[in-house]
């Protein structure tokens, strides 16, 4: 799954689509990442996502939009096992790794390091 | 005191045309040098990601294992060059290139954490930790809450 060219290429396109919604709409980087995590669930949802990890593989996973898609994978997979309620105990599920490590080092970086000027 | 309302009007009328003014002089982005960095800085980061992938699946992880630890080196690296200040000049040049990867998500963090330390532990790095962060969370849960509801349901059915 993904090769080094296929990464890049989609990696950079959808890098390019949050820069020319900043750009060309005069959003906010924080609207721009919220529209792509958005944008990112509602194409797993669509069953769009999953073959775009298999073509490009980081290329698809390491930009924001899969942040997206794996809460609303965590999500479903839960929900096979436990009905309606696995929606709401699954959906960090993936996700933990991420927002957990950006959390911790985060903190240790905070105490660490001293502000910039 | 209060001033006259003919001279408040004056100073009105005088900020709106410098408004007009200035919304006229402002330069437009460069839409396609802004689109090439991006690509080229977001293609290099997610090949970056590759390549760690590459490498966990290589030391015994399965492919599906291999996002985690991908996922949390792309981030301890992205936290640590915010703290030695090297990823803000890599946003300048960027932009959506470094944030849209999910390096970004945690230079938002970080710097968020670093910028409220002298507030304290915590109101200030506790407290503001995900002040740009925080929304991407907000909308990414509420809308997977509802795919997952619509797609659970229509299986159920």
């Amino acid at each position: 799954m993904g090769s080094y060219p296929a990464a890049f290429l989609v990696g950079g396109l959808i890098s390019v689509i949050g820069q020319i919604l900043m750009d060309m709409t005069k959003m906010t980087p924080a609207h721009v990442m919220s529209t792509l995590v958005v944008a990112g669930a509602v194409l797993d949802g669509l069953g769009l996502y999953e073959p775009l990890i298999e073509f490009a593989g980081a290329g698809a996973t390491v930009p924001i939009t899969s942040f997206g898609n794996a809460l609303v994978h965590g999500a479903l997979s839960e929900a096979e096992h436990h009905g309606l309620i696995g929606i709401v105990t699954g959906i960090f599920e993936v996700t933990s790794a991420g927002i957990s490590s950006a959390i911790i080092f985060g903190f240790l970086v905070a105490i660490i390091f001293k502000p910039k000027g | 005191m209060s001033k006259s309302t003919g001279q408040q009007r004056e100073e009105n009328e005088k900020k709106r045309r410098y408004q007009q003014l200035t919304k006229k002089k402002r330069p437009n982005p460069p839409i396609v040098l802004n689109s090439v960095k991006a690509f080229v800085i977001g293609g290099l980061i997610s090949t970056f990601g590759q390549f760690l992938m590459n490498f966990y699946v290589s030391i015994g992880f399965t492919k599906e294992q291999a996002g985690n630890p991908t996922v949390a080196t792309l981030i301890f690296i992205s936290a640590l060059l915010t703290g030695l200040g090297v990823y803000d000049n890599i946003a300048q040049f960027a932009g959506a290139g470094s944030a849209v990867p999910v390096t970004g998500f945690a230079n938002s963090i970080t710097s968020a954490a670093l910028e409220h330390r002298s507030e304290g532990l915590v109101l200030g790095v506790g407290g503001n930790m995900f002040k740009l962060a925080g929304s991407v969370i907000v909308f990414g849960v509420v809308a997977a809450f509802f795919v997952g509801l619509i797609k659970t349901l229509i299986r159920m059915i």
